[in-house]
């Protein structure tokens, strides 16, 4: 079986997600992965002892750049598109989090 | 007596790799261009852009990680650090966590009379965050990408160290590392080198370690000192009270000398990391294992001990010249050309290291054009400059890249040796100077300088001081019969 999901659990992931639930929708919510995550456990049944971890989906590796500039200054139209701006850069809320 | 303390400090050191483009993009890292000029969709977080890693990122943290002697992942992936603040506009950072690509190694550092190693847990590639201006007048924040995405390593060391005279030996002889394979220029004003400190205290004896905190925003050597200092003492204050310290991270004010708690917007702090799935690993060819092994340069400990043997330099005159990569070539340069190692270091040593003080030039960016050095050591050999004038050729060949000869012709700088021009010049001080001269007579060799000082001025500083003094002395005497 897999672990038992806690209310204070489903608040966390709530906060890392910026998610803010009604207690409705927390048990909503706390059900609905409980499912997920008895799915996923089902995997847990199948010996994988001797099959090696996969790094990623597809079998090719080094995949490389050459370090030659192709950028070019395309801040108008990379701005145009953030909600607020000023003086050519994004304009956010005040942002004190490390203060 | 009260009890004697032990600080424990181990450092995560970021590095900033001199590449010419991002980790993930075509984008330039030229420093200090507009905000938001070099940004793409890749590292401005756009949706659906895919990173392409940037081979020479993985040479340089490969050639730094065997520098370190390091033990190297030859499987080495990417995976994604989540977090959510404005700085980093995919809301996560790509790093390496599960296999990084070098562990295990160690830095030897100077200590005391010895050396001493420091362990290196691990160094990882990852990319850096964009820059956060914070506006005073208005309720916002200011962002500009143009720093996200460009290359770090991060160096993570054991918690070896145990004084600030330990962390900053071991930071320079990083530094001096990543010169010389010239994969950074590790600038701390910059911010293309960084500190973390991970500092703890224990009771002297103790082989268990104390709770510890990690400062950031350590941005001189002199920052790093203090704060390891004040840190230290604020935690020995804690445990002298009997409270527990908190494990946390705090910043380090510059101005105000003290650091403060940076309490986490997240109260749920988790990275939730995770393999990128963006990017495929890594498989490090034996081939550039052999081929950056080969090519590790001479570092400046071995050059330093072969400038002593090969060249006569004393200790610190070897250590100081190599200090600096560049200096340590015009240094080598130099001399194979000209041949006198002790006149070339004592320019590099004396008037090298007091005009970059005096003009506030970092040393690492100091450039001579080992000819130029040449011609001008002729010139002062040969007598044709004085010292005075030889101090102003060479600021200008080392602040404007200034051609000797060219520069003496412009400013007339040559010493003149024309004796009859001397002989006059000295004959008309003396006659100013009826004073100076009865002065003389009864025995005041004061004065003797201040005439010298008076022909040297009529001569516009061009001639050649031990003959002004030869032909001064022998026309007081003519006067004295």
């Amino acid at each position: 079986m897999a672990e038992k999901l806690s209310m204070d659990t489903i608040q966390d992931i709530a906060i890392l997600a910026k998610l803010e639930l009604s207690e409705e929708e927390a048990k909503k919510a706390k059900q609905e992965m409980q499912k997920m995550l008895d799915y996923v456990e089902k995997l847990n049944e199948l010996d994988t002892g001797s099959v090696e971890p996969m790094s990623h989906i597809f079998s090719v590796s080094n995949v490389f750049r050459e370090d030659v500039v192709t950028g070019t200054d395309m801040r108008d139209a990379i701005l145009s598109s953030a909600p607020h701006q000023k003086d050519g850069q994004y304009e956010v809320p005040k942002t004190i989090g490390e203060a | 007596m009260g009890k004697q303390y032990e600080t424990v400090i181990g450092l995560e050191v970021h590095i900033e790799l001199s590449t010419k483009t991002k980790i993930f993009c075509g984008c330039a890292t030229t420093f200090g261009k507009g905000a938001n000029t070099q940004i793409c969709p890749v590292c401005a977080g756009m949706p659906g852009a895919l990173p392409v890693l940037n081979r020479q990122v993985v040479r340089y943290a490969l050639a730094m990680g065997l520098a370190l002697n390091c033990h190297v992942n030859q499987l080495c992936k990417f995976d994604r650090k989540n977090y959510f603040y404005p700085d980093n506009p995919q809301n996560y950072q790509i790093s390496q966590l599960y296999l990084p690509i070098c562990q295990d190694g160690y830095l030897e550092i100077p200590a005391g009379a010895g050396t001493k190693k420091v362990r290196i847990h691990e160094l990882h590639m990852e990319e850096d965050a964009g820059k956060l201006i914070h506006d005073e007048w208005a309720d916002c924040s200011l962002a500009d990408f143009n720093r996200s995405g460009v290359p770090l390593i991060e160096i993570v060391s054991e918690p070896d160290m145990r004084s600030a005279d330990e962390v900053i030996a071991y930071l320079e002889q990083l530094r001096k590392i990543a010169q010389y394979l010239g994969i950074s220029d590790c600038r701390l004003q910059e911010g293309s080198m960084r500190a973390d400190v991970n500092l703890s205290v224990r009771e002297v004896g103790s082989s268990v370690f104390g709770t510890r905190t990690e400062m950031k925003n350590l941005n001189s050597f002199k920052a790093i000192m203090h704060a390891i200092e004040g840190e230290r003492e604020r935690q020995i204050e804690l445990l002298e009270e009997g409270k527990a310290i908190i494990q946390e991270t705090r910043r380090w004010d510059d101005n105000k000398e003290s650091s403060r708690s940076m309490r986490s917007k997240e109260d749920a702090k988790d990275y939730r990391y995770f393999p990128d799935p963006d990017l495929p690993p890594v498989h490090i060819p034996d081939a550039w294992i052999t081929e950056l092994r080969e090519k590790q340069p001479e570092f400046a400990e071995h050059r330093a001990s072969r400038y002593q043997a090969e060249f006569g330099l004393s200790e610190s005159d070897a250590r100081q010249i190599t200090e600096y990569k560049n200096l340590a070539d015009i240094f080598e340069k130099t001399v194979k050309l000209s041949g006198n190692a002790r006149k070339t270091a004592n320019w590099l040593t004396g008037e090298t290291f007091r005009l970059a003080r005096e003009k506030g030039i970092a040393l690492e960016s100091v450039s001579i054009i080992p000819k130029d050095f040449l011609t001008f050591l002729g010139e002062v050999e040969n007598g044709n400059l004085n010292n005075q004038a030889a101090k102003k050729v060479f600021e200008a060949m080392l602040l404007e890249g200034c051609e000797p000869l060219a520069y003496m012709q412009e400013h007339q700088l040559k010493t003149v040796r024309d004796t009859g021009l001397l002989e006059k010049t000295v004959q008309d001080v003396l006659a100013q100077n009826p004073k100076a001269v009865e002065e003389f007579s009864q025995g005041k060799e004061k004065v003797f300088g201040f005439l010298v000082g008076n022909v040297m001025r009529q001569m516009r500083g061009k001639a050649a001081p031990d003959e002004v003094g030869k032909m001064l002395r022998e026309k007081l005497a003519e006067l004295a019969k």
